[in-house]
């Protein structure tokens, strides 16, 4: 039963330098997946680069959990391989692959204390006592649960019995962790602690690769190196986060990741000048964005984020559009705002607002940045 | 706790609406289950002339065939409680963990097994191992043996597999139950852990079953400490039980108070176990 790297008293310094140095990439290439006829996930081909942190978002349905649950193996793949490290791993049952993994549910063995939770895997791979002993006190330390190793699951909260997941997932020092929707059984605000702390947890371990898949892209804003965008089984979008956010390639990206505005308009003058700005119209204004290559009257879409929209015009703010004012919800900090330009609906989130907002109903002048904004091509599908 | 203060004061609230409803199902519960258990115990210690005889009981309680019996009762309930045991759980955890088209169908067929009388599986075994069965027709066809070579149904060992096949399905379904219940999510994060099959139904799957194994296997014994009509159909010569003791003492030999004597032990046996069953049940929630 034993795996030949956990017995020797050495292994200690080997796991930890793989885990702070380099950690593994997980590769998928070509991989589908179908259910009898039903394929949901199409040739997927995606790099996980070593210590990255990976968020996989979409919609319901899109095929998230099932390419997570090829990389475990409890989902073959119709075709494609898939890699982890060096290791091909498609033929691989999930106890030889080495990797961590917490559900949404936590699915902690109820029968058995904190400790032995934690202590499960190291057991399964033959782990010697002493060894077993440390990681277990190691892994509650780092995801603050020191004070609970007798305790039985029923006896923690939901996001006590989330850390223990954690802790148990890390006990075993895995390539990579794979998260599905870790934290959508816990509230807003418990939420938003876990993410900060999964953010920590991945700073004092730069070498752990990260599969996080989740539907709420805050968590995937916050946490995620890169971003992968699904959609009926396919990857919409893949890149770096802030560049995911700031330049979507796509109208589903731009729409799901950060809800932005998208303005049909058609491209007036194409890049030009350093700052790569285009011109389009939007009737008869006159707006500018950055530019992604087009050609003069091009239809696309300018992309503006509700944030970026200000109430009030500057020697900054020079693009300037005009909407019908048709809702107004203040929510405390943030005021939201729906306005009707022609016929598209804008959404403004104004944190000032000026003393007297004008009548429902009423003409409202809004003010943007060019910079802040990106040209976005319509998707060719649906 | 407030209310009870309030309560003795208005006697009219205490009366419970429908209370009478309980004098039939108790009436008829004294009758025919109380009163012929009474009369059981009263013969036990009464002779069959009906004077007072406790010196009776302390002698069959003493007695060769009373032990035997016993024994042999004790002996093939525990193994066919064993053998139901292992049966069910290689079963259960085929039909619960290993998906195969088909699966809830042959659950289903097992499950029906229950409402079959059982002399018909002791039938089936006659024709298929008994000395002119199909297995010794075959066997003596084949090697040209003159004496049917396969005579194990005809000792205790034969009652025992006849009744692990008739009683296995008590073991199956609450353990199919409890298996049911048994998140698979667990089963999946012991395997990414690094645990192989045989670790995850010892560590993970076994430990949410205990309570359905309790259960069934008490059922299972109580059932074979009372079965009559598997030992009787087969018919081994010299196997006798404690219920099969009871019948010849009280219908062959007419003897009714060392009948009730043994009737009397035999049911002390079976509410012990019966207790068990129910503790077992109750903590599994049936
Ligand atoms: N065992 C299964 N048998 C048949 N179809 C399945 C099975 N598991 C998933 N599917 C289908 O595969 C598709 C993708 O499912 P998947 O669970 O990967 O979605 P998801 O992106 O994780 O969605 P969610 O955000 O709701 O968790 C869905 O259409 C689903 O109905
Ligand atoms: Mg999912």
């Amino acid at each position: 039963m034993s795996v030949p790297a956990f017995t020797g008293s050495n292994v200690m310094d080997v796991d930890a330098a793989k885990i702070r140095g380099a950690g593994s990439n997980v590769h998928f290439d070509k991989v589908s997946v179908a259910y009898g006829a039903h394929v949901v996930l199409h040739p997927l081909t995606l790099d996980i680069a070593p210590g990255e942190i990976l968020a996989m978002i979409g919609p319901s349905g899109s095929g998230k959990t099932t390419a997570l649950r090829a990389v475990a193996g409890f989902v073959r793949p119709a075709s494609g391989r898939i890699r982890i490290g060096a290791t091909d791993v498609t033929d691989l049952p999930p106890y030889e692959r080495g990797l961590g993994m917490v559900v949404q549910n936590y699915a902690l063995f109820p029968h058995m204390r904190v400790e032995d939770n934690v202590a499960f895997g190291l057991r399964a791979q033959g782990a010697d006592k002493a060894l077993i002993g440390e990681r277990v006190k190691d892994s509650l330390a780092t995801v603050g649960m020191s004070g609970f190793s007798k305790r039985y699951p029923r006896e923690l909260s939901g996001g006590q019995q989330q850390r223990v997941a954690i802790a148990r997932a890390l006990a075993v020092r895995p390539r990579v962790l794979l998260l599905d929707e870790p934290l959508s059984a816990l509230d807003a605000q418990i939420r938003r602690n876990m993410v900060e702390e999964i953010a920590k947890l991945h700073r004092d371990l730069p070498g752990l690769t990260i599969l996080y898949v989740t539907h709420d892209q805050t968590e995937a804003l916050t946490l995620a190196d890169k971003i992968a965008i699904m959609r009926d089984g396919r990857v919409s979008s893949h890149g770096p986060t802030a560049e995911l956010y700031r330049r979507p390639p796509n109208r589903f990206t731009a729409e799901f990741l950060g809800r932005a505005n998208l303005l049909p308009v058609t491209v007036a003058e194409g890049a030009a000048g350093p700052k790569g700005l285009a011109t389009a119209k939007l009737g008869d204004a006159v707006l500018a964005g950055v530019a992604r290559g087009e050609k003069p009257g091009d239809k696309t879409l300018l992309c503006i984020r509700p944030q970026h929209l200000s109430l009030t015009g500057d020697e900054e703010h020079t693009n300037r559009i005009v909407g019908t004012l048709r809702e107004v919800h203040w929510q405390g900090e943030l005021t939201h705002l729906v306005l009707d330009v022609d016929g598209t609906p804008v959404r403004v989130s104004a944190t000032r607002l000026p003393v007297s907002l004008p009548e429902r109903g009423s003409a409202m002048p809004l003010f943007f940045t060019p910079g802040d904004t990106s040209l976005v091509p319509e998707d060719v599908r649906g | 706790m407030a209310e009870a203060a309030v309560l003795p004061a208005s006697p009219a609230l205490r009366r419970v609406p429908g209370r009478f409803w309980i004098v039939p199902p108790a009436a008829l519960l004294a009758l025919l289950f109380f009163y012929p258990l009474v009369l059981i115990v009263q013969q036990a210690f009464l002779d069959d002339s009906g004077m007072a005889n406790v010196a009776e009981f302390a002698r069959v309680l003493h007695a060769r065939f009373f032990l035997n019996a016993l024994l042999n009762t004790i002996t093939i309930s525990v193994a066919a409680t064993a053998g139901c045991l292992i049966v069910g759980l290689v079963l259960g955890l085929i039909l619960a963990f290993v998906p195969f088209p088909g699966s809830g169908v042959i659950a289903r067929l097992i499950d029906t097994f229950i409402a079959l009388p059982t002399f018909l599986v002791t039938l089936a075994f006659t024709f298929l191992y008994g000395s002119a069965g199909m297995l010794n027709a075959g066997l003596m066809e084949v090697f040209s043996l003159r004496a049917p070579p396969v005579d194990f149904l005809y000792s205790t060992w034969g009652v025992v597999l006849a009744e692990v096949t008739v009683y296995s399905p008590f073991v199956l379904r609450p353990l199919l139950a409890a298996f049911s219940l048994v998140d698979r999510g667990q089963i999946e994060a012991a395997s990414v852990l690094g645990a192989r099959p045989f670790r995850i139904v010892r560590q993970v799957i076994l430990p949410a079953a205990v309570p359905a194994l309790i259960a069934g296997g008490s059922l299972c014994l109580l059932l074979t400490v009372n079965e009559f009509g598997i030992v009787l159909f087969i018919g081994a010569k010299g196997v006798i039980t404690l219920p099969l003791l009871i019948y010849s003492k009280a219908i062959q030999e007419s003897a009714y108070q060392v009948a009730c004597i043994i009737a009397v032990i035999n049911i002390a046996l079976s509410l012990g176990l019966f207790g068990l069953y129910r503790f077992a049940a109750g903590r599994m929630g049936m």
